[in-house]
């Protein structure tokens, strides 16, 4: 077993040359360059959080966007639903007004036509009584030979007319 | 052929000077072996992986992506182990994961067929027991630096009644201490065995080919049918060390940073 039976002429070089070489492994490998790997590493990892992050700080001003979109949608939205039931109102006192006022004026013009046919109806009956006044004296002067006053037979005919 | 049919497994992991024999620090020989040789080689492999994977890209390549990946794995072994301060110890658990590993798949290639010898100097505990002691050490001091004495308080763990803190006490400290001795046979003996394994059931393969050829029918083409899958589970292994020294190296940081 050479590890053995050579052990007191080789462990001197050998420790020694495993420290030399552990050595330069350690401080070129291991503190030179490994630094650097892990840097990289490191970095390499940053730098995707940071995409990362920054990627969805871009979606929440996305998602806020979106949100006041949205409000001010619903908010036009209300107020263009103000201003139709407004103009709705507007237009239903308008329509009320005028037709108030039509009412008015057609009720004015049927008075004014009643009171037209009352008097044209008092007319008519004052013609009616002259007429039959003249027609009721000129029968009692055909039939009886009375000779009636024209004022008689006016009297006797609105008593009669009133009568029924 | 026949004459040199006799292999011995061991002799792989035979260590011999390359050059400067007769370097020496302090009066110690440190001359540069075939073991020097391969730590020099894993090292400089891993240089060249790691510096492969450091374009920095924000969309990585294949290669890149390796690099990152054993990072992360490094990484979030330590995070879930010790917790968000055990990153400081990164580049230290990735300097020893991926230093064993390539030693390990280093020594695994089948670098023998164009004539090169590989060498797995995890199989040698002098050089696994450098890594060990270098990783208890750490713990060591990581943990009387950041807990000073409290740090004894390891040793008992929580709701052991008054009467038994001495035996616990004790029992704690010796697994304590065994730590390093574990960490650093573990890797060792997984590695030799399997280099073993593999060397006796080639030389069952070369003994029985040059022996005749029915021994060579029932011994020889099993063995090597043997051999294949063994490769698989060696390279298996050779992660799975790997993997073990530094994940048990994270929980006994875990304990220097935390304590219980």
């Amino acid at each position: 077993m050479p590890q053995i039976s050579q052990l007191a002429a080789t462990y001197f070089s050998q420790i020694f040359w495993m420290l030399v070489f552990f050595g330069m492994t350690f401080f070129v490998v291991g503190r030179g360059m490994v630094p650097k790997v892990m840097a990289t590493m490191a970095d390499r990892n940053q730098r995707i959080a940071g995409d990362l992050a920054a990627a969805q700080a871009a979606r929440d001003a996305a998602e806020a966007e979106q949100g006041a979109w949205a409000e001010t949608e619903a908010h036009q939205r209300a107020q263009a639903h103000d201003l139709i039931a407004a103009a709705k109102h507007q237009a239903a006192v308008a329509t009320q007004g005028r037709l108030a006022e039509a009412t008015t004026r057609i009720e004015a013009q049927i008075s004014a036509a009643e009171a037209q046919i009352l008097a044209a109806r008092n007319a008519a009956l004052g013609e009616i009584e002259l007429v039959a006044a003249e027609a009721a004296q000129d029968i009692a002067l055909r039939v009886a030979g009375l000779a009636v006053s024209a004022d008689d037979a006016r009297g006797a005919v609105k008593g009669h007319i009133a009568h029924g | 052929m026949a004459a040199e049919a006799k292999v011995d497994p061991m002799h792989q992991f035979t260590i011999e000077p390359l050059f400067g024999s007769d370097w020496a620090i302090a009066g110690h020989n440190v001359a540069f072996t075939n073991s020097s040789l391969w730590m020099a080689l894993s090292t400089l492999v891993l240089m060249l992986f790691v510096a492969g994977g450091l374009r920095r890209e924000v969309v990585p390549g294949r290669w890149q992506m390796a690099v990152e990946s054993f990072a992360g794995f490094i990484e979030t072994m330590l995070v879930s182990n010790v917790g968000p301060n055990g990153k400081k110890y990164v580049p230290y658990i990735f300097s020893l994961f991926m230093f064993i590993l390539f030693a390990n798949f280093l020594g695994l290639m089948p670098l023998g067929l164009v004539g090169i010898h590989p060498f797995t100097f995890t199989s040698h505990f002098t050089a696994t027991g450098v890594l060990s002691v270098m990783s208890f050490a750490i713990v060591l001091i990581v943990g009387f630096a950041k807990h000073k004495f409290h740090f004894f308080s390891l040793f008992v763990p929580h709701g052991t009644p008054a009467l038994m803190i001495p035996p616990i006490f004790v029992v704690e400290l010796i697994s304590f201490l065994v730590r390093p001795f574990s960490l650093g046979l573990r890797l060792f003996v997984a590695m030799m065995a399997g280099h073993v394994l593999l060397e006796v059931l080639s030389s069952f393969v070369i003994t029985g080919g040059n022996a005749s050829p029915l021994l060579f029918a029932v011994a020889s083409v099993p063995s090597f049918l043997l051999m294949v899958g063994i490769c698989a589970l060696e390279i298996l292994v050779a992660g799975i060390q790997a993997y073990v020294f530094a994940l048990l190296t994270c929980v006994y940081l875990n304990d220097a940073e935390n304590l219980h």
